[in-house]
């Protein structure tokens, strides 16, 4: 079974796939609409995003279930669909994958709740952690291989999603990435060195930061992290760039050329796990495949 | 509450300062205990909301802005602010004291992400403003039916994801259209936005934080009210 850590023994690095929601958005998914819907709606367009994702090099792959918790689904009426979407989602990555002689890890997205977790907000820790649970109980029953926490910006969050998932299966790998794209922290006020020690004690495969303010930003943080902890598995997923609008529709910037220079950047900081976020494409992750190829070579 | 200090004992500039530091350190028990005693010692509801609270969070703000406090002491903070205000708020409205100004704001339609926009709220609200909070997902009509009813000042419009940041400029036509745009100040954010943004959809200004939403209300208010030029 192909698995992170077999795929590092290998060859040193681990490549991921990049953004589902920009090449969704470009497969006719209408804006504000939730992508999760389409597993159940439009499952050949999510596999076929996938394949495409594997075909450009990914060796991780993500489900579409980023938003798939229920206090999401809740924002459009769909709460009651957790299990639905979750499973169906699973299946998807994994009919690709195994179309694939199994070449390809299936991670089970988890994304944060939306919600501002107690003091602060409203959503308290149990709460948190029976969403997260059953989000995970769906992707784990459908066979993920490892549940992948990311853009979270609250440690607590991160905890209860942790929690979550390990109460489902004790022996689960789990990654969890922040987002750090608040003056060097997470809009909670988290930085890499912070987030990397609070982590650790909850034995994650690997951990690290996605989404943010474009590939520097994330560079940033994999030194820092690196610098705390040499022997920690190390993620980066940066967006591609940061949007702009050209004639109503988003555009960002980053060429599959920068990012290729992002992900060698990464490796060389210190991060083992390198793949994209926002606004990424198939094009994007190849970049990145070849040049990290190219690089450990040398 | 802090028992070691007796605030009947402490001189009333020392008892504003008290609540900036309470403000900052979120401490809500504390503030509605300063704010009972100032007015107890006949400072109007308006000294004590200006010289006070606003001057509290406006401290707060700048550190918001500056990336030494983050999400979770500014609402701390902005909860503190809020048990004041409570207390402030009907005396404030018996005294008829001046109204800093007033705001709808809301997460435009398709998109459901209210952190940053209730931050953005609570700021406001914190700098002595009047908001209205229309939630998430707010279409082009709900936005003006609330701007007409409580004929506000200022219209804020948030939005996190590139697909939905266009619909900013459906509600700014709409507001052409019902002949409402020359009578408000937009203010726009959201993570993806920026100024050029702001500027093409035809915007008043484009607000990258809670605390350069405050700073900029006040200053086109200001404008507006042709206090400043």
């Amino acid at each position: 079974m192909t698995t992170i850590q077999s795929i590092l023994e290998k060859s040193g690095y681990v490549i991921t796939d990049g953004a589902m929601g920009t090449v969704l958005f470009s497969s006719g998914l209408d804006q504000g609409d939730p992508p999760e819907l389409w597993n159940v709606d439009y499952p050949d367009r999510v596999a076929a995003v996938h394949q495409a994702y594997y075909d450009a090099g990914a060796q991780v792959m993500l489900t579409n279930t980023f938003g798939g918790n229920r206090y999401r689904l809740m924002l459009h009426n769909a709460q009651d669909r957790v299990a639905e979407v979750n499973q169906a989602a699973a299946a998807i990555l994994r009919e690709v994958v195994s179309k694939n002689d199994n070449q390809a890890v299936v991670a089970g997205d988890i994304g944060p709740s939306g919600q501002v977790l107690t003091p602060y907000g409203e959503l308290s820790f149990q709460e948190a952690k029976e969403g997260f649970a059953q989000q995970a109980e769906a992707l784990i029953s459908a066979g993920v291989d490892v549940i992948w926490i990311e853009t979270m910006s609250d440690l607590e969050e991160v905890r209860a999603a942790v929690e979550g998932a390990r109460q489902v299966s004790a022996d689960i790998p789990v990654v969890t990435t922040m987002t750090f794209d608040t003056h060097g922290h997470t809009m909670m006020g988290v930085s890499p060195e912070q987030a990397l020690e609070t982590l650790t004690p909850l034995r994650p495969l690997a951990l690290g930061g996605n989404c943010g303010n474009g590939p520097e930003e994330i560079i940033e943080v994999i030194q820092k992290m690196h610098a705390v902890d040499p022997d920690m598995t190390l993620v980066a997923k940066a967006n591609a760039g940061i949007p702009e609008l050209v004639k109503g529709r988003p555009v960002y910037r980053a060429s599959p050329a920068t990012m290729a220079d992002y992900a060698v950047k990464s490796y060389q900081a210190g991060a083992r796990i390198i793949g994209a976020c926002c606004g990424s494409t198939p094009d994007h992750v190849k970049a990145i495949s070849q040049a990290l190829a190219a690089h450990t070579q040398r | 509450m802090n028992d070691e200090i007796d605030i009947s004992q402490l001189e009333t500039a020392e008892i504003l300062e008290l609540i900036q530091d309470d403000l900052y350190d979120g401490l809500a028990d504390e503030v509605v205990v300063s704010v009972k005693e100032l007015l107890n010692r006949d400072m109007t509801p308006y000294d004590v909301l200006t010289q006070g609270l606003v001057a509290g969070m406006a401290v707060v703000g700048n550190d918001f802005r500056d990336g030494i406090l983050f999400v979770p002491e500014v609402l701390m903070a902005a909860k503190a602010m809020k048990a004041g205000m409570e207390i402030l708020r009907p005396l404030l409205v018996e005294t008829g004291a001046p109204q800093v100004g007033s705001m709808v704001i809301g997460t435009v339609k398709g998109d459901i992400h209210d952190i940053g926009k209730n931050l953005v709220a609570m700021m406001m609200e914190g700098a002595g403003f009047n908001v209205i909070n229309l939630g998430i997902n707010t279409d082009a009509d709900a936005f003006i039916d609330a701007i007409r009813e409580h004929n506000v000042d200022i219209l804020g419009m948030s939005a996190l994801l590139t697909t939905t940041m266009p619909y900013m400029q459906v509600v700014i036509d709409a507001l052409k259209d019902q002949g409402l745009r020359e009578q408000i100040i937009v203010l726009v954010g959201g993570a993806p936005l920026n100024e050029a943004f702001a500027e093409e959809i035809g915007a008043d200004a484009y607000c990258r934080d809670a605390a350069v939403a405050v700073e900029t209300a006040k200053k086109l208010i200001a404008i507006k009210r042709g206090q400043l030029t």
